[in-house]
């Protein structure tokens, strides 16, 4: 039993990652019909403006120090980050220490200007256009974010640490009843869910409680129906597409202290994201979120040795494995809407 | 004139790629050994190799992609499979490259049969779902469990230790066509520019000239009218009656055979394969030729073939010295100035300028580069003459329609 627990924990980090990506992916698809192939990219952005804050919380000066000296017998150079010196000794060094979820604040208003650039520069004149020239131009712009990426900071990964209070990890089985030592996980994981859970929900209850999730569910089901009744739908899909990239971006930021960020990883996830979206049917959006989850779920139980032994390399291959399993027999996914892209 | 039942604008187009082929290797050496621009001299054999075996890929992808539509993100397993199969031949006969070929283009049909029968089932972006997961599967598995196919990480190579039935006493050690070796050159100096004839980019030559007169066959047959009528319009044709679904899987399985031979030949060119040639961002390379060069016309995917892996090799060595070399002229501030501009669009950081030319070419010049050829043909028409230009529009499209 606590095997089992255990997988299903593991499984949750890249579940949750997996289920925010897919998530805008669909809000994209559903809103503009759009398949942007890009969406793993907005990911990676979001990763590196985490590396990039807290490389500009460290920015410090160089003083000499007048007690101690090096080796050669000249005064030490001791380096002060600004924060430190402006905010004091425990403060500044508290905020160092907390760049990740600082990013957070910054990557929200980054990451919405982000996708209104895209949507409104690029994505805007490709409504109309086959689905083949959306995806095309789409990877193009990946491949150009994933370069300048790599040209300001280097083709290495590049460690970013969660805060120290949440680094390491923890008895996770004494708290609900496990012997000790039987699940042990990472305390940042744990972060990570709650954290994708919590912009899951908010994604939801925007779109379910207030006029404009509304409006803009209205215009998922009938775009030209809403435009008619003298509603501006497009201008709210365009802030939609923002939502959507605020949300891999956040995705990215949270998921930097996980996985150091380097800047093929939003291809990387891409692949898996349209594979989970696909699963869980083109356009719904509890259909990405469960997906999500419940595929890397299954990609952790398939990691386990029991089965490893069994089926050899089946870890590698689960995800598209389910993938194909549920395009032919059940084209329109888990939980898509009968009639929607089901060719 | 009329060859081997083609018409004669089809004879006439392939007299000339048959003509520039065979001159490449003078074509790509335009500039003098010891002058600056010596770098830009693309006629070394490993170079000249690529751009037919990647012409070859891209032919084959075109069948697929340019007459029926479907946007196949999955084509580079078809080249690690033939790239596999090649590399087993050698280990297990000799070094002749011919049985290896063969096998290769066994194999990735065999393999192409497989994914494409499960995967044509959908369309649109359902099916480049499908090929990708299939190709990210092959990949995957390649470099884990299959290891003792793949040798996994390291790549597939030939070790002493192999059998090797039909070596013999003192057989060729290099990959060889029948005894003639792949790596023999002949290089002679004329006017201080260095010329390379080089067997193996000979012989990827004749290949890539019988695919590309196969594929000219293809688009001129019914069978690839066939093939056009499902890319405009599938529904109505299966509404006719016809089943579309064994024609669209002959295409891929084609297009599959024609990647594999492609691989067979990069191992055969160089007796390595590795599961990174399975890659999905391999895939994601031919795609981008394609439709660089233009997805549906005869000559695009080799032009865009050529066009990639020539930067990929040219532009990417241009280094900052080389650029503060060219603009020593300007003075200081300005000079540095402009490298600091140009510096991350080339060397190292090639792909950026690649990747903004795609989405420049899809947005703007659907048909690629041979679109963009016959715009401005059209163009210089219509300035010289004193035609209308609509008159000159027409003249160009019955001029183009041989490059279709």
């Amino acid at each position: 039993m606590d095997a089992i627990l255990l997988q299903i924990l593991n499984g949750l980090d890249k579940g949750s990652a997996y289920a925010l990506i897919a998530l805008g992916l669909t809000l994209i698809f559903g809103t503009l019909g759009v398949v942007n192939f890009a969406h793993g990219a907005i990911f990676m952005i979001g990763a590196f403006t985490a590396v990039t804050l807290s490389k500009i919380l460290s920015f410090s000066f160089v003083t000499l120090s007048e007690t101690e000296k090096n080796f050669l017998g000249n005064p030490l150079e001791v380096k002060t980050p600004y924060v430190v010196h402006w905010f004091g000794e425990s403060a500044g060094l508290g905020i160092i220490d907390w760049a990740v979820p600082l990013a957070i604040l910054f990557s929200i208003p980054i990451m919405l200007l982000v996708g209104f650039i895209m949507e409104r520069g690029l994505i805007k004149h490709f409504y109309h256009r086959p689905h083949a020239d959306q995806i095309l131009v789409t990877f193009g712009l990946a491949i150009v974010l994933q370069e300048i990426i790599k040209a300001f900071f280097g083709a290495n990964p590049i460690p970013t640490g969660a805060p120290e209070a949440f680094r390491g990890s923890f008895d996770f089985g004494v708290w609900i009843g496990y012997a000790e030592n039987a699940i042990i996980y990472p305390y940042w994981r744990l972060v990570y869910f709650a954290f994708a859970a919590l912009v899951i929900g908010a994604v939801f209850s925007f779109l379910q409680f207030t006029t404009f999730g509304m409006v803009v569910r209205a215009g998922m089901a009938d775009r030209e129906t809403v435009g008619l009744l003298g509603i501006n739908i497009d201008k709210r899909f365009t802030i939609m597409f923002g939502v959507a990239a605020a949300v891999a971006g956040l995705a990215g930021v949270m998921y930097a202290p996980i996985n150091s960020p380097n800047y093929h990883m939003g291809m990387d996830f891409l692949v898996l994201s349209f594979v989970v979206v696909v699963v869980g049917g083109m356009g719904s959006l509890p259909g990405a979120v469960l997906a999500g989850f419940l595929l890397g779920i299954l990609e952790s139980f398939a990691s386990m040795n029991l089965f490893k032994t069994i089926l050899p390399g089946i870890d590698q291959i689960i995800i598209y494995l389910v993938a194909i399993a549920i395009l032919l027999t059940r084209p329109r996914g888990l939980l898509g809407r009968k009639g929607v892209m089901e060719e | 004139m009329k060859l081997l039942g083609l018409n004669e604008k089809d004879t006439r187009f392939l007299l000339i790629v048959v003509a520039l082929t065979l001159f490449t290797p003078i074509i790509l050496q335009p500039f003098a050994e010891d002058s600056g621009l010596a770098q830009f001299n693309a006629g070394y054999p490993d170079l000249m190799q690529r751009f037919a075996i990647f012409g070859i890929f891209a032919i084959g992808f075109n069948i697929l992609f340019g007459l029926t539509g479907y946007l196949s993100f999955g084509h580079a397993a078809f080249l690690g499979v033939g790239s596999y199969s090649t590399v087993w031949m050698f280990k297990l006969l000799n070094y002749n490259v011919m049985p290896g070929l063969v096998l290769a283009i066994i194999t990735s049909g065999i393999f192409a049969l497989l994914i494409g029968y499960i995967s044509l089932r959908r369309s649109g972006i359902y099916f480049s779902i499908l090929t990708l997961a299939f190709a990210q599967m092959s990949f995957n598995l390649a470099y884990s469990v299959l290891t003792p196919l793949t040798n996994g990480e390291t790549g597939l190579q030939v070790y002493t230790s192999d059998p090797q039935i039909l070596l013999g006493e003192g057989g060729l050690t290099t990959t060889h066509f029948f005894g003639i070796p792949m790596n023999l050159s002949w290089q002679p100096e004329v006017l201080g520019r260095l010329y390379t004839f080089n067997f193996g980019y000979y012989f990827c030559a004749v290949i890539a000239i019988a695919a590309f007169y196969l594929s000219l066959r293809i688009f001129r047959s019914p069978f690839g009218l066939m093939l056009r009528a499902i890319k405009t319009n599938q529904t109505r044709l299966n509404y006719t009656g016809l089943n579309s679904r064994p024609y669209t899987l002959a295409a891929f399985v084609i297009s599959g055979m024609y990647a594999g031979l492609a691989g067979g030949l990069l191992a055969s060119m160089d007796p390595l394969a590795g599961a990174e040639r399975m890659q999905w961002t391999a895939s994601g390379e031919v795609v981008l030729m394609t439709i660089l060069g233009g997805a549906g016309t005869m000559m695009g995917p080799v032009l865009g073939a050529g066009f990639i892996k020539y930067f990929e090799n040219i532009f990417s060595k241009i280094n900052s010295s080389i650029l503060h070399a060219w603009f020593s002229a300007l003075p200081d501030g300005l000079e540095d100035f402009i490298v600091a501009i140009i510096y991350p669009f080339v060397g190292k950081g090639w792909h950026l300028t690649l990747g903004g030319l795609f989405m420049l070419v899809v947005i703007f010049l659907p048909g690629g580069l041979v679109e963009g050829g016959q715009r401005i043909a059209a163009l210089v028409r219509r300035m010289r003459g004193g035609k209308s230009g609509d008159d000159a529009d027409r003249q160009s499209k019955a001029a183009s329609t041989a490059a279709e």
